[in-house]
């Protein structure tokens, strides 16, 4: 049973600490919020320790896994002193607001052989996770084209001032919504390098984009577009899709379906000519415990499962993560040098 | 008085008319298109209802409450029952992610909060969460006034979270003040069967009303197949099963015939859209149902 407490309880937190709450392999003994109206409720319902200063839970729980689900702003410090504490470490997306106090973190995080993880769910989706093999066994040939989008439902009106409406914080379609398309486009197609013609779109909210458009160039040389959009209410949740194009057809997979056209038949994948339509079910294992998705039950699983066997090449690393920020540093350097 | 009426063994629900589909964003905005009047919904239900299904199973959703306004005024609706499905998920998550906890629970709690909370304001708001989830209740079931709703259900997302969180007298306040305010009885939709009906058990509620998934591939069966079989035919609890098709991966005549023919399972949950999918769904249930289990 590995001892873990959590730092945030806000929405994915709060998820986190069902996950963990259930978890047969956790002891999940502590959190911390520093809203005291959240506290006073896990005093009152639960049995775990409770903290406002992350730095006392820390200090006093001796916890071996740590959630950090704070906003992001905050992630560089309760990193640090997690990794002071040689604790292994889940944080939540965008890793880091500042890139390279991102890497110097990462690179602690390795030299003290700790399991480093940042919450980025796609990586743990059956269908895209499909994409990517695919893709690896050159399926479509040579690539020519990409297309990432997210959109979703999440500022509808002019309304609101929270973190999530201020940049310098980590708010913003681009550090909450976009990130998750930026990392899956590194998963999936490899390290973007370069952007250009980047579109930050301010539709309902006074400081932050609500729309990120931009074309993306990544080292291997395959370019292509990023299209999130948080305003978009003819989503009824966060929908995220990818569409790969090659010179042997395409594929267009979301987290529920997967769909390949082939111009001709793969007889080693036992690919038909034509299309071919994979959903969810046939490429999703159970999980143990289901709340929001099998995916936030996966990522917790592996990261448990990687304390348990000392593994640290994590599948969604720090360094992973770092990527993306650096990307969202560009994405933010273009759209003001117009 | 506590209206307990005998579930019926098909329930007829409502993903179809809002966009969900479980294997298939593409088909759910397609179906969102297709049932943008509430007319749309209506005809359907009137399907429904002609081929003897009498109970809708349907969320919180706020095209619901149009729906209700159009039930309540016929006639032709006076034995139709609803099971509301609380809270509609989706406007709650969406709302935290821009607004956080608390202000969302400013956005949605019934009238301003410090009106609400006269006596004691925030102060009571810290003190009495129990009474703030009673007042979210009330604020969802307004919309159902003056029609039956013979069991009221928690919807997974949240009783598989306060599950997780370890809650668990939420759980058992909600199971409560169903009975008391509403005379109904409380039911619990889950992904997380065995774990949801040992907590409750636990807890003092006997024979809970509980709807989960229970297909032949053990799609969303939380702990596997097994263990899902083992606590069904232990018969604990009145058991809705819920995609049962596992979104579309199993074929209709297979997939009822797994659940129908299942000892323990007392009521089966479908949705479909056109005549033809609910007659031969119903047909299908009734064929595979022995009748010396019901």
């Amino acid at each position: 049973m590995i001892r873990t407490g959590i730092i945030g309880l806000g929405k994915m937190g709060m998820s986190h600490c069902a996950i963990l709450g259930a978890h047969h392999k956790v002891n999940l003994v502590s959190v911390c919020d520093s809203s005291t109206l959240i506290i006073n409720a896990f005093k009152k319902y639960t049995n775990y320790e409770c903290f406002t200063d992350y730095k006392k839970m820390i200090d006093t729980m001796n916890l071996e896994a740590i959630i950090i689900a704070s906003p992001t702003k905050f992630h560089d410090e309760m990193v640090s002193y997690a990794l002071k504490n040689r604790i292994h470490i889940f944080c939540e997306k965008p890793f880091s607001i500042d890139p390279k106090k991102g890497r110097i973190l990462s690179n602690e995080a390795i030299q003290l052989n700790l399991v480093n993880q940042v919450g980025y769910h796609n990586r743990f989706i059956g269908t895209f996770n499909e994409v990517k093999r695919l893709l690896s066994l050159k399926v479509l040939g040579q690539l020519y084209h990409f297309s990432a989008e997210s959109y979703g439902p999440v500022v509808l009106k002019e309304k609101g001032r929270t973190w999530r409406s201020d940049r310098s914080e980590g708010g913003g379609c681009l550090y909450d919504y976009a990130s998750h398309t930026i990392d899956l486009i590194n998963y999936i197609l490899g390290k973007p390098v370069g952007v250009s013609g980047t579109q930050l779109k301010l539709i309902f909210s006074r400081d932050v984009e609500d729309a990120v458009y931009s074309n993306l160039n990544l080292e291997s040389g395959l370019s292509g577009q990023l299209s999130v959009n948080w305003s978009d209410e003819t989503y009824r949740k966060m929908s995220t899709q990818i569409s790969v194009l090659g010179k042997k057809g395409k594929i267009i997979a979301d987290a529920t379906e997967i769909k390949i056209f082939l111009s001709e038949n793969n007889n080693n994948l036992g690919l038909s000519k034509g299309w071919t339509i994979k959903d969810i079910t046939s490429l999703t294992p159970n999980v143990n415990f289901y709340l929001r998705g099998e995916e936030y039950s996966s990522q917790i699983d592996y990261f448990i499962e990687n304390i348990l066997t000392k593994r640290i090449d994590n599948k969604s690393s720090f360094k992973d993560a770092i990527e993306t920020d650096e990307i969202i540093q560009l994405l933010l350097k273009d759209a003001t040098s117009k | 008085m506590l209206q307990v009426s005998k579930m019926e063994r098909i329930i007829f629900g409502d993903n179809q008319f809002f966009g969900v589909n479980h294997s298939s964003d593409e088909k759910a905005r397609a179906q969102s298109i297709k049932f943008k009047d509430n007319q749309s919904i209506i005809n359907v239900l009137n399907i429904a209802i002609d081929e003897g299904i009498n109970t809708f199973m349907c969320t919180t959703h706020d095209r619901i409450a149009e729906i209700c306004q159009i039930i309540r005024a016929d006639e032709r609706y006076a034995g139709f029952k609803i099971y509301p499905c609380m809270p509609y998920a989706h406007k709650y998550a969406n709302a935290v992610t821009e607004l956080g906890i608390l202000g969302s629970i400013k956005q949605y709690l019934p009238g301003n909060i410090f009106s609400t909370f006269a006596k004691g304001g925030m102060a009571f708001v810290k003190k009495d969460f129990i009474s703030m989830m009673e007042l979210m209740i009330d604020a969802e079931m307004k919309m159902f006034k003056g029609i039956l709703t013979p069991i009221v259900f928690l919807q997974n997302v949240v009783t598989d979270l306060i599950l997780g969180l370890g809650m668990t007298e939420f759980l058992v306040a909600f199971h409560n003040y169903i009975r008391e305010k509403y005379q109904a009885e409380a039911g619990f939709i889950t992904m997380n069967l065995p774990l949801l009906l040992d907590t409750l058990t636990k807890e003092g509620i006997t024979n809970p009303i509980i709807c989960a998934s229970i297909n032949k591939i053990g799609f969303r069966m939380s702990g596997g197949i097994e263990a899902y079989e083992k606590v069904i035919k232990e018969k604990r609890c009145r058991l809705i099963a819920m995609q049962v098709l596992a979104a579309g991966a199993i074929p209709p005549k297979e997939a009822f015939e797994y659940v129908a023919r299942m000892k323990g399972v007392d009521s089966i949950l479908f949705g479909a859209s056109s005549k033809a999918n609910i007659k031969s769904s119903k047909e299908l249930i009734e064929f595979y149902t022995d009748k010396e289990l019901i």
